[in-house]
């Protein structure tokens, strides 16, 4: 090891130092400065290719035609009243899912305040939330088809012992409001992940000067913990409603046929290469899911910033 | 997580001044938590040992995946298996070799552009896979074109979708490293850049690269909507097949993949507490 670095010691140092003494914007740095650039260009062209040329043709190509002539007909086809009714369930499922999931989660996160951050329990807690926070899909979809499907172990349980048909007005799992349950199932492990670091950047001293001030358990949450937690809160909350309203596989998986959602109605237009007799209609579906994720991912980032405030 | 309080003096402060559960607040939430969301997994083992709609119960759907026609049966399955497997290995190798040595760089000779990265490495949260797919479809025409219709070729797109993953990962790694100094020292001691990377570098970050391969792997096993959508086959798609012929299977071996995450995900969490551990 040693013998073999030698020369390399002596001739790097002698490279170095003739480059310093000499020429400081001689051709030999130069070269090097563009070696530099070059290594980025993998990553660069890589990026290009295979996220920047799909999400550009993914958000223009819906106003274009088949044939390449500009078109807004495709854009207007988004404020259709059917596919304006799909945005809608969108927007219910995912705020709904998204409050609930951030409630529960919270709760989750509070309970488990005063647990050792690396003991067993809380790295438990953190890896089922990373496997079920990932656990959208086929998969989560089968586990809630054998928990509350028509013959699922819930369903049949209720229906046996205690005479309770869940599915009394019809098999709702497979329509839009079956999605809650399932879509809530991955949006509080979620919510964990992201929660819990706000929440235990909590600091002790604070509710010691709360108390040393009169201060009662309700007005530190309400004066103190609250206020500071709330932009956390609330970016979260964000979070879950873009990780909800992007979500298609477990939607694909349980309803199989239909546009009920827009991930769905993007499947449609994919598909059967016409919805609505319009083409590239995948693509202005695209465009207005992208604009909502833009809006809500920058609200979070905002969020996120005025939370980091506290977190140091 | 009982501890006695001569380990934790300020537990029982922190309870009485409301900043923290108690222990039976604590274990109702996460009794309660818990036992809903253990339903639908116990809900799809207790379907796996089902015996139809009879009502009995039976080890067949067990015992028949070593049947000697299994792997007829299921060929479907385990090409799709194969296929998850194949590509997560090409997803993790593109982490590793475009993704990882970029952010070095960028950490240690681009101070200005982090930002950028980081920006470029979040985009595909904000453009999720259904988004995406709509415009993989034409480059995925082409890539047919050029590199064949062959199942790892899709491995680019995934690399793409665990991109936010795998950067928080080593990102949190590197910032725990003061990378520039290691770096620096490697090169007084004479050591050149690929030995400065090689034994320097990456043995400090071992742990975000373990975690950000973990994450990654899992991501692409519970891969569905760019699959399905340009008609690949992969574990996903598959099962969600076979759900159609033999739900048991398919239920099974979801089973059995959702165990593997976990051991997956479980095991990045030990590897971030050894270190916490070891420095603290």
């Amino acid at each position: 090891m040693t013998v073999a670095n030698t020369p390399v010691l002596v001739s790097d140092a002698a490279e170095s130092e003739t480059t310093r003494r000499h020429s400081p914007s001689g051709p030999a740095k130069r070269a090097r400065g563009l070696a530099k650039y070059l290594a980025l260009t993998p990553f660069a062209a890589y990026v290009i290719v295979f996220l920047g040329i799909p999400t550009t043709i993914a958000v223009v190509s819906g106003f274009f035609t088949d044939e390449g002539a500009f078109t807004l007909d495709n854009v207007a086809g988004l404020f259709a009243p059917n596919v304006l009714a799909t945005f809608g369930s969108s927007f219910w499922v995912s705020a709904v899912t998204a409050v609930v999931g951030a409630v529960v989660g919270a709760l989750v996160c509070y309970a488990l305040l005063g647990t050792r951050a690396d003991g067993p329990l809380r790295s438990f807690i953190d890896s089922v939330s990373s496997v079920l926070a990932q656990f959208g899909g086929v998969m989560l979809a089968f586990a809630f088809i054998a928990a509350i499907g028509s013959q699922g172990l819930i369903t049949v349980l209720l229906r046996d012992s205690f005479g309770l048909d869940i599915f009394a007005d019809g098999v709702w799992l497979y329509q839009v409001q079956g999605l809650l349950p399932v879509y809530i199932y991955f949006q509080v492990p979620l919510m964990v992940i992201t929660f819990m670091p706000a929440l235990s950047g909590l600091k002790l001293q604070w509710a010691e000067a709360n108390a040393t001030l009169g201060g009662t358990r309700f007005t530190y949450w309400t004066r103190i913990a609250f206020p500071v937690l709330a932009p956390s809160f609330f970016g979260s909350l964000l979070l879950l409603f873009a990780n909800a309203f992007s979500s298609y596989a477990t939607a694909a998986a349980l309803i199989s046929q239909g546009a009920q959602i827009v991930p769905l109605q993007i499947r449609a237009a994919l598909v059967s290469e016409t919805v609505l007799g319009r083409e590239n209609m995948a693509g202005a579906l695209a465009l207005g899911m992208v604009v909502v994720m833009v809006v809500v991912m920058w609200g979070y980032s905002v969020l996120q910033n005025r939370t980091s405030r506290w977190q140091k | 997580m009982t501890r006695p309080s001569t380990t934790r003096p300020d537990t029982s402060v922190a309870v009485r001044m409301g900043t923290e559960p108690s222990r039976l607040v604590r274990w109702v939430i996460l009794g309660v938590v818990g036992l809903v969301f253990s339903i639908p997994i116990v809900a799809m083992v207790v379907f796996s040992f089902r015996d139809g709609l009879g009502g009995g119960y039976t080890l067949a759907h067990w015992t028949g995946l070593f049947d000697e026609d299994a792997a007829r049966t299921y060929r479907n399955l385990f090409t799709g298996i194969g296929n998850s497997l194949l590509l997560a290995v090409v997803t993790v190798g593109i982490v590793l070799l475009v993704l990882l040595p970029t952010m070095i760089l960028v950490h240690l000779q681009f101070p200005r552009l982090r930002r950028t990265l980081e920006f470029i490495c979040i985009i595909p949260i904000t453009v999720p896979a259904i988004v995406l797919v709509v415009g993989l479809a034409p480059v995925y025409s082409v890539v047919v074109k050029v590199a064949g219709g062959s199942v790892w070729t899709l491995a680019f797109a995934y690399g793409i979708t665990v991109l936010p993953y795998a950067y928080r990962a080593i990102q949190s790694n590197l910032d725990a490293v003061d990378v520039v100094t290691l770096s620096e020292a490697g090169r007084t001691l004479s050591a050149n850049w690929g030995q400065t990377l090689w034994f320097v570098l990456l043995p400090n970050l071992k742990r975000g690269v373990l975690a950000a391969s973990f994450i990654s792997v899992a991501v692409v096993l519970g891969e569905f909507t760019i699959a399905s959508l340009l008609n690949r086959t992969n574990l996903q798609t598959a099962l969600l097949q076979v759900s159609q012929s033999d739900p048991y299977v398919a239920v099974i071996f979801a089973l059995l993949a959702l165990a593997f995450a976990f051991i997956l995900l479980l095991s990045i969490g030990r590897i971030g507490r050894t270190r916490t551990g070891s420095s603290s």
